[in-house]
């Protein structure tokens, strides 16, 4: 049996002092049933975490509470290894887009500054959509857009941000295979340095995209840490390493 | 193109109906004029049915122009705050629940016999359908777009979410509000010219009614439907350029 808390190393990751999360005494009780109950997570700084499990164990409200999106059912203590709370130091990046429909993919890249009242930064957000493939199609409307590229917009969305930490909800769960790798590339590439956690129900996603890999189960849901791959993400699914924890996984999970 | 030709041969068909049910019925005219006396008294009565129509025209137009402000206000305070929402609501319903026919008479006694009661009558029929409706688009918005704002912003701005989130997403639905406006406009300003006027299509209406020139009669009522329907395509057009990225059905799809 792996215990309850994890606190996991920060060996393999390289930025110099990036903010660390830490949750304590989680818990979500729907009437009588109790998802989870004093579950402890620790996000190392600057380290790309994958949080795996399977549909309807607590995943995405245990990120709905780092992201600070409450409701009355769901408590813990949650604050940056600075000591300070996580306002505001946060990116959220959902299953859906999330696209306006009436912006056009520029001024949703720019939503967040147009929320906050502040002065808008054009050329950030260009370069970023540069970076996500979408430099000819700032001036586009999202419908007219792919699963593929609106997700891509979301993703510079978030990146806009700048925030040290990103959650990410399943954001490549609706899309097609192909597609799906090369996004998981580029936010791997993109959001290297900073604190992510990525919820996930694939475990190659997992496994390709994580440097530490934990695994949400059970009822009251426990978290237990899988040990950490060779190789820096985004890791190859064919690889031998990536099957045989592939493999550990399904076994765990009580699948295979 | 091909809605305009269908549009003529509806008409076509229409008005073949009507003289056939004047020729076999074999119906005085002062029951039922046939089509063509009322083209007739189209053409002798132009000047002053373009006059009349002019009244009633501005009557809808200014009616629905403050009766769309008051609503989207309204909408506005009710989506806001809850304590408008315990106010506001109850009169709202009241505004409905009370039918205009009855109050009519006094909206004339007490804003004269001029455009005011008629306006007044044409806002408060298309107060509700506005308000219901947008007030409605504002309290649905996607969740997942408040929860990336929530996260976005570090201290709530409830300003800033409405006015970039939750009115833009609410638009579709003032739309549907606006169409059913557009087409109840009409009815509060002729409901408004019968009850007491000196102009307007419905003054000319019952003026005529009184003397027997039931062919006028028909040729504003003709007058008045030309008037609604060509507000109502003006609104519809006009909308959906406004709202190009809300998605509708094509109509390929429908046939």
């Amino acid at each position: 049996m792996v215990p309850a808390s994890f606190v996991p190393f920060s060996h393999n990751c390289d930025s110099p002092p990036p903010l660390a999360v830490s949750l304590r005494a989680a818990r979500l009780i729907y009437g009588d049933l109790t998802l989870f109950d004093r579950l402890d997570l620790e996000l190392s700084g600057g380290c790309f975490t994958c949080l795996l499990g399977p549909s309807g164990i607590g995943k995405t409200s245990l990120l709905r509470l780092l992201a600070g999106l409450t409701s009355s059912s769901i408590s813990g203590e949650l604050r940056g290894s600075d000591g300070r709370p996580l306002t505001g130091r946060v990116a959220y990046m959902a299953q859906q887009d999330l696209l306006l429909p009436w912006l056009k993919v520029l001024d949703n890249v720019m939503l967040g500054s147009r929320l906050r009242g502040e002065r808008l930064d054009r050329q950030r957000a260009l370069d970023l959509l540069a970076r996500v493939g979408l430099a000819d199609y700032a001036l586009a409307r999202p419908d007219t857009l792919s699963g593929g590229m609106r997700q891509r917009t979301a993703l510079a969305r978030t990146l806009m941000e700048d925030r040290p930490v990103v959650l990410m909800d399943e954001p490549f769960s609706g899309l097609d295979a192909l597609t799906r790798l090369r996004l998981q590339a580029l936010a791997a590439e993109l959001l290297a340095g900073r604190t992510v956690l990525l919820v996930t129900h694939d475990p190659l996603e997992a496994l390709r995209l994580g440097e530490h890999v934990l695994i949400m189960n059970g009822r009251p849901a426990t978290l237990s840490a899988l040990p950490d791959l060779p190789g820096v993400p985004p890791r190859d699914p064919s690889d031998p390493a990536v099957q045989a924890a592939y493999r550990a996984i399904l076994r765990r999970l009580e699948v295979a | 193109m091909k809605g305009l030709w269908r549009g003529f041969l509806t008409l076509v068909s229409l008005l073949l109906v009507w003289q056939l049910v004047v020729t076999l019925g074999d119906l005085p005219p002062y029951i039922l004029p046939d089509p063509w006396a009322v083209m007739l008294a189209l053409w002798h009565h132009g000047e002053s049915l373009f006059h009349h129509a002019g009244v009633t025209a501005l009557e809808i137009v200014l009616g629905m122009l403050l009766g769309t402000l008051l609503g989207c206000g309204s909408a506005l305070a009710l989506s806001y705050s809850r304590r408008a929402r315990r106010w506001l609501l109850p009169v709202l319903i009241a505004s409905q629940a009370i039918p205009v026919f009855a109050i009519a008479p006094l909206l004339v006694l007490w804003l004269g016999y001029g455009m005011g009661s008629k306006i007044a009558m044409s806002m408060l029929i298309l107060y509700f359908p506005v308000t219901a409706n947008f007030y409605d688009g504002l309290r649905h918005t996607q969740r997942g777009w408040l929860d990336l704002a929530r996260v976005m912003l570090p201290e709530p701005r409830r300003w800033a979410v409405l006015w970039h989130i939750a009115i833009p997403a609410a638009l579709p639905a003032l739309a549907s509000g606006l169409r059913i406006a557009a087409a109840v406009a009409p009815i509060g300003a002729v409901l408004g010219e019968w009850v007491g006027s000196s102009a307007g299509l419905g003054y000319l209406m019952l003026h005529a009614n009184s003397r027997m020139q039931v062919d006028l009669m028909f040729a504003a009522l003709f007058v008045l439907a030309a008037l609604a329907v060509g507000l109502y395509f003006l609104v519809d057009t006009g909308l959906k350029r406004l709202l190009p990225w809300h998605p509708t059905i094509p109509e390929t799809e429908i046939d």
